[in-house]
């Protein structure tokens, strides 16, 4: 046994958290400024800070990760970061020219007590960021939330540097802001709404950045990332629809709040409910129809579905990963007759009633687990205790899959071992129906490497 | 016999040209680590300005002393407990990124590798201190995995709020006696890279593990293998070598051990140091207190690696252990030789550049080497002078603010345990017919004259060697490795190696071998030019209707 060490008994903790069903905000700080086009990330921090967040995203993603870092040596910690800052703002903009720089702090800094509006103020007092460039930042200390408030709060950061009303009244363009999701994702949301020939704005948008093509040249800055203007134009916009209470939401609330821009929070599009109440908000609040192509292809789906749902009725599954996938994920699953067993973040849902909503799409049964020592390791013992027939989550939980030979769909941060999240998207009809045929191929080929031979099937 | 490179734009030209774009002040402490290779004679070699800072802003190979102490050194080792306190990322990102294998004597026995422990401070112990958590944490620890060592790990804001993580070792070990408690200051802003946390891991190793238990392992030749981290399964090759030519491992630091291995380490005849970089300072302590003399080795090539176990039995000098060895590495050389052969005709010719951790951007050249591969430019991650001029310059490396706040232990030969293995008469001796103790020569001077080498190059630095010397092959980490590979240059990961292995000893260099014959050769690179990207459309076609 790999996990040989976790027992079926579980006793509460409350000081230790063991194999951490998240990670720190500085990593989905980077992600998300990676999802602006022409952006450097930056960390200030210790180096290892950004050498961990570049590697964990280029491990995830197959691709390059670029962050700049303030170093920090001791003395910096002990006198403030200001004087490195300064410094990688001119080594930065000299040495790779970004059109913007996304500094994101680090429990270092934040510790010491940086204060980063003032650095930046001085940053373009004392002409270290050249005319005409930008620095944005986000505060993400480690010590609170987790990588998809990370996330978030860059994305709000984003909002805040750029976002403005032009005073000519709203346009009828709709913002999407999507919470820390795949790039593949992204792109499958945009190909819905261009569908329905939505005028829309979508930041951060990493699509093009970490999923590059290799054609023989490397491109510092990608082409993809929503552009600067877009994020300024984003405060005359329509409404703002964040898709996922944690990633998404704190960054439509603050343009609501700046330029006066409503919001609508919805679920990230797992699922046919859950697709069906994007594409049926999209279509109210843009004031368009829904186009052949997706009726075709949400037929598509739900034909997969009644073709094939005895395969998954009945069939137990365990959750582990970011909330506002989890609870789409949870309706989804519940919705083709699985019955969801345990539902588990290490993210701490703060205001978000997580354990309802779970509840409210997959049932009163669910075990949820949300926050502080809600880690894999109590997501093993809760398996242990009643085992599900299939069980998804980041690679992570390869280890319990093996040990407890249970079959692994892999989702959610990080992905080190397969590829696929890059390219495939698991939301909207068409990414739905991938993910549902994923779904069905695990638990197939679990079926026929189990069946007795006189039970040995052809026809499936 | 030295090795001479012509490159197409001179060392010069290239240092001069790089460091255009930098601040006055930045290209000046640049061009004294970018170096133009030259050999005199005893090894005589350029200085070359190392273990400096980064620049800020600079996109940089290098991490912090937590990822040297936490991931590198202790990493790698299965049954001590290791308990990251500080918030949640630290520790996250050093559960089983490195690729250290690992095999448990049995399916019970203590296996804390594929756990990843951490106190997840949150702000309000941030705000008011995070000890009483820190002693909680242990106490659950205790009780869940009854360990016989936990080694807790401080993070950066550990140090800033003034957590004292050894006075709650001292603490705890009061309360739990048979368990053996030690904390690691290895802060991630201590130093200016990993090599700070090297550092700070041997001397907490050195003072708190080894000498705790005298339980030698049975074996007529024991000897231990330090800076071995067991990468892709390196150190299970070597144990194999090891044990077929008579030797018994008795411990390797850290790579596939146990905690016992280390607390009796001293027990050993002799400390053969692999990583010079990460763990030099043990193998010296170790001789000073404990009487185990130490050299270099290489297990990085057939012929290092021949060559490094030929020294071992030499060391011990008894002709059935020589005999034995040389039997071995003839058997296995023919083996090797066979791919080798075939590898080279394919390879020869071919340039790279290396730019890795603390030995393997050195070591790897010898591979490389073997198969017909030049290296043209290299350079550490991480390394001090005298990785790259060899050790001889010790007494004349400065030190700085940045490496005089890691201690340097003062040790002494123990009262009842020092016990020298080899007497100063036979060292004497030994050294005087060629054998080294002590001793490691450096990159530099087994360099080809001409090439580069550059101490923690970065982005940039790496992309204008790139444009200028278009290598055939990257060796770097995974930071780099999409950088170089999106302009169609293979990249081999050299770090962890992202996948395979092993890479050391005999079978090692035969799975090396093949797998950069795969890169170069039956290489996919080649579709990242479309075939039109190479002719323009002269004249506009209609093809429609």
């Amino acid at each position: 046994m790999l996990l040989r060490h976790t027992p079926k008994q579980i006793t509460e903790r409350q000081a230790l958290t063991i194999n951490p069903a998240k990670t720190c905000q500085p990593v989905g700080a980077m992600y998300a400024a990676l999802g602006i086009h022409r952006c450097m990330p930056h960390s200030h921090g210790s180096q290892g800070c950004c050498a961990y967040h570049r590697s964990s995203l280029t491990r995830h993603y197959n691709d390059p990760i670029i962050s700049g870092t303030s170093s920090f040596s001791e003395g910096a910690s002990v006198f403030g970061g200001q004087a490195n800052l300064l410094e990688a703002f001119v080594n930065i903009f000299s040495l790779y020219n970004p059109d913007i720089i996304a500094v994101n702090t680090t429990c270092l800094s934040e510790v010491i007590g940086d204060d980063l509006t003032q650095m930046i103020r001085k940053g373009y007092d004392e002409n270290k960021i050249p005319a005409g460039k930008i620095v944005i930042h986000a505060n993400t200390p480690s010590f609170t939330g987790s990588h998809v408030t990370g996330f978030a709060n860059m994305t709000r950061a984003m909002v805040k540097y750029f976002a403005k009303s032009g005073g000519k009244g709203k346009n009828g363009t709709v913002n999407l802001i999507p919470s820390f999701i795949e790039p593949s994702d992204m792109e499958e949301i945009k190909r819905l709404a261009h569908e329905m020939d939505v005028r829309f704005i979508m930041y951060p948008d990493t699509c093009g950045v970490v999923n590059s093509p290799l054609d023989g040249r490397y491109r510092l800055y990608p082409n993809g990332g929503c552009r600067k203007e877009q994020i300024i134009a984003s405060g005359d916009s329509h409404t703002t629809l964040a898709l996922g209470h944690l990633g998404a939401q704190p960054a439509a609330t603050l343009l609501d709040t700046q330029c006066k821009v409503p919001f609508e929070t919805i679920d990230l599009p797992i699922g046919i409910a859950a697709t069906d109440r994007f594409i049926e908000t999209l279509r109210n609040v843009a004031g368009v129809s829904v186009t052949e192509t997706i009726q075709q292809e949400r037929g598509q789906f739900v034909d997969a579905l009644c073709d094939m749902a005895q395969y998954t009725y009945g069939k137990k599954v365990s959750l582990v990963g970011d909330p506002d996938i989890l609870v789409p994920m949870a309706e989804f699953c519940s919705s083709i007759g699985m019955k969801v067993l345990h539902a588990v973040t290490g993210t701490p849902p703060a205001k978000y009633p997580f354990e309802e909503r779970i509840k409210a799409v997959a049932g009163e049964h669910v075990i949820v687990k949300a926050g502080q020592q809600s880690d894999m390791f109590l997501f093993h013992q809760l398996l242990q205790n009643d085992k599900p027939d299939i069980l998804m989550g980041n690679t992570y939980c390869k280890y319990i899959a093996r040990d407890m030979d249970i079959p692994l769909l892999r989702i959610g941060f990080p992905i080190y071992d397969r590829i696929g999240h890059s390219y495939e998207p698991v939301m909207g009809y068409k990414g739905g129906l991938s993910l549902f045929i994923k779904l069905l191929n695990t638990l197939m080929d679990r079926i026929d490497r189990d069946a007795e031979e006189e039970n040995f099937e052809l026809i499936m | 016999m030295t090795e001479t490179i012509d490159l197409p734009v001179s060392g010069e030209t290239f240092r001069d040209n790089v460091t255009k774009n930098y601040s006055n002040k930045l290209a000046k402490k640049r061009k004294k680590q970018i170096i133009v290779n030259q050999i005199g004679c005893a090894d005589e070699v350029p200085e070359i300005l190392a273990n400096t800072r980064t620049a800020p802003g600079i996109l940089t190979m290098r991490g912090c002393a937590y990822a040297g102490c936490k991931g590198v050194v202790l990493g790698p080792t299965r049954d001590i407990l290791q308990i990251v306190h500080g918030p949640i990322g630290c520790s996250f990102y050093a559960w089983l990124t490195r690729r250290n294998k690992t095999k448990p004597r049995s399916a019970e026995a203590a296996n804390y590798m594929p756990y990843c422990l951490s106190t997840d401070l949150q702000e309000d112990e941030i705000v008011f201190g995070g000890e009483k958590k820190l002693m909680a944490a242990i106490d659950e620890a205790v009780a869940m995995f009854h360990p016989k060592a936990i080694g807790i790990f401080a993070t950066c804001p550990v140090g800033l709020i003034g957590d004292d993580v050894h006075a709650v070792a001292r603490a705890a070990e009061e309360k739990y006696p048979d368990v053996n408690i030690f904390g690691f200051s290895c802060e991630g802003y201590k130093g200016v890279s990993q090599s700070a946390g090297h550092h700070i891991a041997n001397n907490k190793v050195f003072t708190d593990v080894v000498g705790q238990l005298e339980t030698p392992k049975e074996g007529q030749y024991r000897l231990n293998i330090l800076g071995e981290y067991n990468i892709g399964g390196d150190a299970f090759e070597i144990e194999r070598i090891a044990e077929a030519c008579g030797l018994t491992v008795h411990s390797t630091f850290s790579g596939n051990s146990e905690y016992e291995e280390f607390a009796s380490a001293h027990t050993a005849d002799l400390n053969v140091v692999m990583c010079h970089r990460s763990i030099n300072y043990l193998a010296e302590m170790m001789e000073k207190k404990y009487g185990i003399p130490w050299f270099k080795v290489n297990f990085i090539g057939v012929h290092p690696t021949a060559k490094s176990f030929r020294k071992i039995a030499q060391y011990y000098g008894d002709q059935a252990l020589i005999d034995r060895t040389e039997a071995f590495i003839k058997a296995e050389l023919a083996e090797a030789e066979k791919v080798r052969a075939e590898v080279y005709e394919r390879c020869q010719g071919k340039t790279a550049m290396l730019f890795v951790g603390g030995s393997r951007a050195h070591h790897y050249q010898d591979l490389l080497r073997e198969i017909g591969i030049k290296t043209i430019a290299a350079g550490y991650e991480f390394a001090h002078r005298d990785d790259y001029e060899g050790r001889k310059v010790l007494p004349d490396i400065i030190v700085d603010a940045d490496s005089r706040n890691i201690e340097e232990l003062s040790v002494a030969p123990d009262e009842t345990r020092y016990s020298p293995r080899i007497s100063e008469e036979r060292k004497k001796q030994d050294e005087a017919g060629g054998f080294t103790y002590n001793d490691y020569r450096g990159m530099m001077p087994e360099m080809p004259v001409g090439s580069l080498v550059i101490d923690d190059c970065n982005h940039h630095e790496l992309e204008a060697l790139i444009d200028y010397y278009k290598p055939d092959l990257v060796c770097a980490g995974i930071k780099e490795k999409y950088i170089v590979q999106k302009r169609g240059i293979p990249m081999k990961q050299l770090h962890s190696y992202d996948y395979m292995g092993p890479f050391a000893g005999f079978r090692g260099a035969v799975n090396f071998y093949r797998e950069i014959d795969r890169l170069l050769n039956c290489n996919v690179f080649r579709f990242a030019k479309a075939p039109w990207d190479n002719s323009p459309q002269l004249a506009a076609t209609y093809v429609s209707k």
